[in-house]
């Protein structure tokens, strides 16, 4: 029954309604994978086989009664800054090596509702700071893709290098993930999977790990487009706990993904052609408006003027409130402490020995942007920069329904390819960060191969609260591109 | 604007991040990659634009001033590296 693990979400979810396999079967074929293709792509931190099994046998108990939620016995990989009651929740830090939540996050408890199951946790970049997965205390993650006749190892994107590679690679049916810029729709594209950033607001910060407060949002990683709409459905809710979570309805869009695009506007924001960006990518852009006007979409050009800046203001705005996010991280009420000569000794060798070098380079940014004297030039100046490119956005919203971009500039890099130079790496989320800046939907999907055979993706990005024309324009490119390569299984 | 070695030594010190001296020079240079790169954002006229401060325009909502939860400190402190009593324990504030 190993082919339990190569289903889609929604297929297995329909399959163990419909009895022809239980829970616990799906739960241990998905167990077995995992068991011989981690120590190669390490992309699971913590596997919760028993735990796992207890959640399954518990849902073949409600489906054998016809009961049952909506992801009822389906097994799914959570990012590690989850937190998760009674199981270890690192943000792949040493600080919080040995922190085990005694709550659980909202999106995960969403999903527990439904009755999925959880395999285990998934690696990421550490505190979700990184673009590659190598800023991780477990060390990186392998991408399952290699480059044709090549066994150079590739990064699967960052942060959710862990939740890309699992689903990539069939070691669980979907993943939760999240993006603060571009943390979701970077690693699915570099791995061919699907993965959505909601609208700022729709999913509840509750119990995630926090990094930049105004730029933080869950969202899944899967197979397809339908998968993606069923979990970020489940994923999504108003909630108490999390101030800024929007007190509104989450819509059913698997009731609505398949109603196509015609009639609507698609705009393509010419900033998004840099220089120095592959014919190939640029290919299948063109490739893309060409099925969105067969299936009677309107192409409009529209200009966003202000995306070159995206970035620059991103490191400003992200580090300044990881500076303050991260503050908690004192050594005195949670997490790992190290012993000093006074309580300020204790502080700074807390922090010096359990954060990474990236985490220390962006909380130092940070202090910097925010200290006397600087704050004016920096912080207030990268505010009204984000204000200029929402701006952007709503102006060329009156033209259009939604855009479409390439979702990187490159397919997915060598290991240790841009680590060297912190700028270079942050320039992998040049189309990604104005959708966070802006706190706007926005969807990464597969769309082709390159020529080395590496998946390359396109992004949707929509207005606020419009998940729906995302997961539409989407399913109409996915349906158009069929594409259904798979890494090819090296790893066990 | 350039960061400077005691720049480094400051912003440091306000983040509580321990820095040896020979890390001191090396991590200037990458501050100052990181910020010579951000001065681009000098060239947007951001003449009578307002600052961001939240994507969604919300007022943050007030709740009920009642009493949901509480008679969890065996909860709060699972996770403290050194309790004791019902109390966190740490090293010496005041002298």
């Amino acid at each position: 029954m190993s082919d339990l693990t190569k289903l889609t979400l929604t297929d297995a979810v329909k399959g163990l309604k419909a009895k022809e396999f239980s829970s616990r079967e799906i739960t241990q074929a998905h167990l077995d994978v995992i068991e011989k293709a981690n120590p190669a792509l390490n992309a699971f931190t913590e596997v919760t086989s028993e735990h796992a099994l207890g959640m399954a046998d518990a849902a073949d108990t409600k489906l054998a009664k016809g009961e049952g939620g909506l992801l009822a016995g389906a097994p799914l990989g959570v990012k590690e800054l989850f937190c998760t009651k009674g199981v270890r929740t690192t943000a792949c830090s040493d600080i919080l090596s040995n922190f085990v939540p005694t709550y659980e996050s909202t999106v995960t408890q969403n999903l527990w509702n439904e009755d999925a199951v959880m395999l285990g946790k998934l690696n990421m970049d550490q505190f979700a700071m990184g673009s590659s997965n190598e800023t991780s205390c477990f060390g990186n993650v392998i991408n399952p893709w290699r480059r044709e006749g090549e066994d150079t190892q590739l990064a699967p994107g960052g942060s959710s290098g862990g939740s890309a590679a699992s689903v990539a690679a069939d070691l669980c049916l979907a993943a939760t993930a999240s993006d603060t810029g571009g943390s979701i729709r970077q690693p699915a594209a570099f791995t061919g999977t699907v993965g959505i950033k909601p609208t700022y607001g729709r999913a509840s910060r509750y119990g995630m790990v926090a990094f930049a407060s105004s730029l933080d949002q869950a969202g899944p990683i899967t197979k397809s487009v339908e998968d993606a709409a069923l979990m970020l459905e489940i994923m999504c809710s108003a909630d108490e706990k999390d101030s800024t979570s929007l007190k509104i309805e989450t819509p059913k869009w698997t009731d609505s993904l398949s109603n196509g695009v015609k009639g609507m506007k698609i705009g393509i924001p010419k900033e998004y052609r840099v220089d120095g960006m592959s014919d190939e990518i640029e290919g299948l852009w063109q490739q893309g408006i060409e099925w969105l006007k067969a299936a009677g979409a309107e192409i409009v050009d529209v200009s966003l003027p202000h995306t070159k800046y995206a970035l620059p203001a991103y490191y400003i705005v992200a580090p300044a409130e990881a500076s303050s996010n991260l503050a908690r991280y004192d050594g005195m009420r949670y997490g790992v402490r190290q012993e000093g000569d006074s309580l300020d000794d204790v502080y700074s060798t807390t922090r010096a020995e359990g954060f990474g070098d990236e985490v220390k380079r962006r909380l130092m940014i940070g202090a910097y942007v925010l200290s006397a004297g600087y704050y004016d030039a920096y912080y207030l100046k990268a505010q009204k920069v984000r204000q200029r490119i929402l701006m952007d956005f709503e102006e060329a919203y009156k033209e259009c329904d939604a855009l479409l971009t390439p979702t990187c500039p490159s397919a997915a890099f060598g290991l240790g390819e841009k680590s060297a130079d912190p700028v270079e790496m942050y320039l992998n989320d040049i189309f990604t960060v104005t959708a966070n800046l802006a706190g706007l939907p926005a969807m990464s999907l597969p769309v082709s191969l390159d020529k080395q055979g590496l998946p390359l993706s396109l992004q949707v990005i929509g207005k606020a609260l419009d998940e729906d024309t995302c997961f539409r324009v989407s399913k109409v490119i996915e349906d158009a591109a069929e594409f259904d390569a798979k890494a090819s299984n090296w790893w066990s | 604007m350039s960061v400077t070695p005691d720049d480094v030594r400051k912003v440091a010190r306000l983040s509580r991040i321990k820095i040896s001296d020979e890390r001191v020079e090396p991590m200037a240079q990458e501050l100052n990659g990181i910020l010579n790169w951000i001065e681009q954002l000098n060239e947007v006229d951001v003449e009578g634009v307002e600052p961001m401060t939240s994507v969604v325009e919300m007022s943050l909502p007030m709740r009920k001033d009642e009493i949901t939860d509480g008679n969890r400190s065996d909860e709060v402190l699972a996770n403290a590296p050194n309790s004791a009593d019902g109390f966190f324990v740490v090293p010496k504030v005041v002298e």
